[in-house]
């Protein structure tokens, strides 16, 4: 195993889709001034695709591999594998890692690996002469070149502790979460880390403390090591050995954590797995003690872990091994831009609005009523259209009409255009929304327009003043039907019921019913001339409608802006999507084969 | 997440069942294991398993301690009426054992096996960062000890397989070929059902059988996902004596459901000093430094926070610890140290979200009982959690002192346990840019 395990070039493939953290490197990478991200490639079982992340000020794209193996072949670069895989998968992707050509160095953040999965995996690594930092941990940072997912926090944090630029500590803990507490009281007694590695709480890491001290013992520019025991283990005991056999020369800061135990129980658990003396050797104090005797700077408590710190820096700073370098300030981060909005920094003008519903309340709003107060007031769709369409709350003889126009709008049996394209469609074998929307497109001025033609031309020739002759007069003249007049088989001797109900129930409930009244004036006219020319459901729907926002006390403008937008189309589209779904579960249910016009019914003429 | 000790019951019928894959005569005996414990059917027990009535019985407490033969805690070769009428005259007992106190609950009952002291053999596995170690003694039971010179021992490492490692073996005459099978068998069950030690003492004969008599085990409860068929319906019971307090049980609730961490120890009830401490690491430095400075016997409790747990759990949390710390007055009034490292990760103003809506709820109890808080913590989104503790400061009606990474993690323990010149210097020192 060589000293040094990372470099301003070294590249990594993340296992494990985890966007904070491959952004939070990728900002670390910025602030070292690296010229290529050090983030190649993101490992997500199962899918794959490209992540876009920052790259400074700029965007990259990452690609998303499904398997580790297909990562590893086509980005050979990469000798640093981070695995956020949990603890159930940690063990097989670490290995598939280790045993891969390419990776040198494994991190395994995951906490809760089996102790013998972890044991396994330390055995591998140091057969196959490579480096496992983990598991159970933060990770690691290389001052200058490269960081380990989410160690060392923030960007703030990053610049506050220097670590954009190397200094001359190296430094080693088991807790990943008090390594960025280190390298923080590093930043502020010496000139910086120059590398910091935390090799996780659990009773077994891939790599011990005195691995990583052995290495910046042999690292040129490391000229003290600081460490951070814990109780339990024998860990520290050698390196008592290595610092009593010359095979640590370097000054070595080290406190060993737990010394409150003696206080305490015995069985308490600690935070970390392997935090738990087994026997008085593995006690903090007798730790502390054997350190201290073999060479070791220790503090007499963390208090003072600064200040010894400071003291040994200064000791080498005096002798001139360390030449501390000029300082260069971080690049600043452009800040994200949710950040600053969150923080009140920035405002962006909007590109939409929306005054009908809001999903972003404590619960899903229509208009402004919650969605559990639609359903405890009985609203019903024609409630619902209401609020969704014309922003209202409406009456309920007004959500009535509007229900009672859904049902009997609904179908008109197979035959008509809508229908016929739908089953059509549906027989070519086309899913249900495209049947749909082909038999859909057939509604307009000749099918299914005449209710909102009946609103408008009546609507219009009543506000003009025409008497219902002079209404019937001019249409003539245009050479067009009056929309809403006329049928094929009613007639007045046979009323359409539905009509008849229609006209009762506005009668009863509606405050006036004034162009209804205007209309029964006209088919007064027209079925003198001829029997069938009745006011047709169509028609009474769309003139009933109006009736309807003007007993609702709609305004003239809002009248006019509902019937000009199209609203008694969409309710007949509403409606009649009911009808074509209908016929297409039945086309389907029937398993009908595809359709194709029989020859007698075309008249082939070509030859004309 | 660690290694736990298990029942000796758990611990022989894991072992059986896995030993009966090699060993024949092994098969069928994890049924004859009974565990007595205060809410037994007995009735039921029977029923289920007839051979109670039929068999001569061993019967002794099943509480993870041991040298229950010095203690008079065995009864040997009894009947099931001896055995029930044993059992209930120590059910819900206090006894001592050692240094450790505690109730009697627990009971397993097994086949009394009759055999002569010179006939018992040791063996134990222990597992180290590189290789298992197999001890194996021809002089078992309680002359183990104090013949350890005889102990052999063998080393398999983590890598190699337990088939290519010879075993290293003492005089046991024509025994031998047995335990040696016996002894593979036993590894490949110790490495299956992620073992961390095991200790079979004594083990001895029935005709050409062995048989294992008393057993110390513990396993590695992260592999309980591997492990559930092999582990069964396994429970990690409490070390003898040790109770759990009911809001040491129901942290303990809340750290099973979430993904976070959180932790309580109640060290000392009267205690003045309480943390609220987010991190494994920084918690122990924590408790080291009131320790370090010598109130130790003042400090009430030991826990932590960590892995970014959400606004809730940290006040639930919070509510905990300050409903322990406000229960019996000391006129000289109390200290919480809400402490912490520069986080990775976790959002320092979520989880002082939490912190601080515990801390409006018991404004009144924290005033009637002069509590001072000092506040020391980083990470992400640290500035607006330490402001939000400051402003809680002016309306709360206690005194919070807050400080962030510029001041040394724990200089906030000296400045709050020692009003003297000395530890004012110390925070100064390590909060120098």
């Amino acid at each position: 195993m060589k000293a040094e395990i990372f470099s301003k070039d070294t590249i990594s493939i993340i296992y494990g889709y985890h966007v904070n953290a491959v952004q939070r490197m990728l900002d670390f990478d910025f602030a070292c001034g690296r010229e290529k991200p050090s983030v190649c490639a993101i490992v997500n079982p199962g899918s794959e695709g490209w992540h876009k992340a920052f790259f400074g000020y700029g965007e990259i794209l990452i690609p998303i591999y499904r398997d580790f193996a297909s990562a590893a072949e086509n980005h050979p670069q990469a000798d640093v594998m981070i695995n956020f895989a949990s603890f159930r998968s940690a063990f097989d992707s670490t290995m598939e890692a280790l045993n891969h050509p390419n990776i040198k160095t494994v991190a395994v953040i995951a906490e809760g690996v089996p102790e013998r999965h972890a044991r396994i995996i330390a055995a591998t690594a140091k057969k196959l002469d490579k480096m496992v930092i983990g598991p159970a941990t933060v990770g690691g940072i290389k001052a200058g070149c490269f960081k380990i997912a989410n160690t060392a926090g923030t960007y703030e944090n990053i610049v506050e502790s220097k670590l954009h630029m190397p200094g001359s500590v190296g430094f080693v803990s088991k807790s990943g979460g008090l390594s960025n507490e280190c390298y923080n009281i590093i930043a502020r007694n010496t000139d910086g880390l120059y590398e910091g590695i935390a090799i996780g709480g659990d009773a077994y890491p891939g790599s011990t403390l005195l691995d990583h001290i052995l290495r910046y013992e042999a690292i040129p520019q490391v000229k003290m090591i600081v460490a951070l025991g814990e109780i339990g283990g024998t860990e520290e005991l050698k390196i008592v050995e290595a610092l009593k056999s010359k095979k640590i020369k370097k000054p070595l800061v080290i406190w060993v954590t737990g010394t409150c135990s003696k206080m305490f129980p015995a069985g308490v658990q600690f935070g970390h797995a392997g935090a738990k003396a087994g026997s008085e050797l593995e006690t903090a104090d007798a730790k502390n003690k054997a350190l201290k005797e073999a060479g070791a700077v220790v503090p007499d408590s963390f208090d003072d872990y600064g200040l010894k710190i400071k003291e040994t820096y200064e000791k080498l700073l005096k002798k001139g091994i360390i030449k501390p370098a000029l300082n260069v300030p971080a690049p600043s981060l452009p800040m994200d831009f949710n950040q600053a909005l969150k923080e009140g920094k920035i405002r962006k003008a909007t590109t939409f609005i929306s005054t009908i519903s809001n999903e972003k309340k404590e619960e899903l709003e229509y208009r402004n009523i919650p969605i559990s107060k639609v359903i405890e007031k009985e609203m019903g769709i024609g409630g619902v259209i209401g609020l969704l369409w014309f922003k209202r709350e409406l009456p309920d003889y007004a959500r009535k009409f509007l229900e009672t126009a859904i049902i009997l709008t609904a179908d008109h049996g197979p035959a008509v255009s809508g229908a016929h394209n739908a089953i059509v469609a549906s027989r070519a074998g086309k899913d249900i929304i495209s049947s749909l929307v082909s038999g859909l497109l057939t509604i307009g001025p000749r099918f299914g327009g005449a209710i909102d033609g009946a609103a408008q031309e009546f609507k219009r020739a009543y506000e003009q003043g025409l008497s219902p002759e002079q209404f019937i007069k001019e249409m003539k003249n245009k050479g067009s039907p009056i929309p809403g007049i006329g049928h094929r088989v009613k007639s007045v001797t046979n009323p359409d019921m539905r009509v008849t109900q229609i006209k009762a129930f506005c009668k009863k409930h509606f405050k006036k019913t004034t162009l209804l009244d205007y209309a029964l004036e006209v088919e007064k006219l027209t079925t003198a001339k001829k029997g069938n020319l009745i006011l047709n459901v169509d028609g009474c729907i769309g003139i009933c409608f109006v009736d309807m926002l003007n007993s609702c006390g709609f305004p003239k403008k809002e009248i006019e802006d509902i019937v000009g937008l199209g609203c008694l189309n969409a309710l007949f589209v509403v409606a009649r999507s009911i009808g074509i779904f209908g016929h297409i579960f039945d086309q389907k249910r029937l398993k009908q084969p595809l359709y194709r016009t029989p020859y007698d019914e075309i008249a082939y003429m070509t030859d004309l | 997440m660690a290694q736990k000790g298990i029942r000796e019951y758990d611990g022989k019928k894991i072992l059986f069942d896995g030993l009966a894959q090699y060993i024949p005569s092994f098969k069928g005996r994890s049924k004859k294991l009974a565990l007595i414990r205060p809410d037994t059917d007995l009735k039921k027990l029977l029923k289920e398993n007839r051979w109670l009535e039929k068999e001569k019985l061993v019967v002794k407490p099943d509480q993870l301690f041991g040298k229950r033969g010095k203690h008079g805690l065995i009864c040997l070769n009894a009947d099931w009426k001896m055995a029930q009428k044993w059992i209930s005259e120590r059910m819900n007992k206090t006894v001592t054992v050692g240094k450790t106190t505690g109730e009697l609950r627990d009971f397993l009952i097994e086949p009394f096996t009759p055999h002569k002291e010179d006939e018992e053999y040791y063996v134990a596995i222990r597992s180290y960062r590189e290789h298992d170690t197999i001890y194996l003694s021809d002089k078992g039971g309680i002359y183990v000890e104090e013949n350890w010179e005889r102990v052999k021992e063998t080393n398999v490492s983590v890598l190699s397989s337990i088939e290519d490692i010879n075993i290293n073996m003492p005089e046991l005459g024509e025994r031998k070929p047995a335990v040696e099978d016996f002894v593979r068998a036993l590894y490949k069950v110790y490495v299956k059902g992620h073992f961390t030690y095991l200790e079979i003492n004594p083990f001895t004969f029935s005709g050409s059988d062995i048989v294992p008599l008393d057993l110390v085990a513990k396993v590695d409860d992260t592999a309980s996902f591997l492990c559930s068929k092999i582990w069964g319906d396994i429970e990690f019971p409490s070390s003898f004596g040790q109770r759990y307090s009911k809001e040491e049980l129901f942290i303990r609730s809340l750290d099973e459901k979430t993904g976070a961490s959180l932790k309580l120890t109640i060290l000392n009830p009267d205690g003045r000093i309480w943390n609220m401490v987010a991190g494994g690491g920084a918690s122990v430095i924590y408790a080291d430094t009131v320790c370090d400075i010598g109130y130790s016997k003042e400090l009430a409790n030991y826990g932590e926070y960590s892995g970014d747990p959400s606004m809730e759990d940290t006040y639930q949390y919070a509510k905990t610890i300050l409903d322990l710390m406000t229960r019996k007055i000391d006129p000289r009034g109390k200290i919480l140290i809400i402490g912490g490292g520069i986080a990775n990760f976790t959002d320092v103003a979520k989880t002082f979200k939490g912190i601080i809506k515990a801390l409006r709820e018991y404004k009144e109890k924290l005033i009637q009982h002069k509590v001072k808080i000092f506040v020391r913590r980083g990470g992400p989104n640290y500035k607006e959690g330490l402001e939000s503790m400051r402003k809680l400061g002016e309306t709360l009606g206690v005194p919070i002192e807050v400080y962030g990474p510029e001041t040394h993690m724990t200089a906030v323990v000296s400045m709050a346990l020692k009003e003297n010149q000395n530890s004012k210097k110390m925070a100064k020192s390590g909060g120098r840019k």
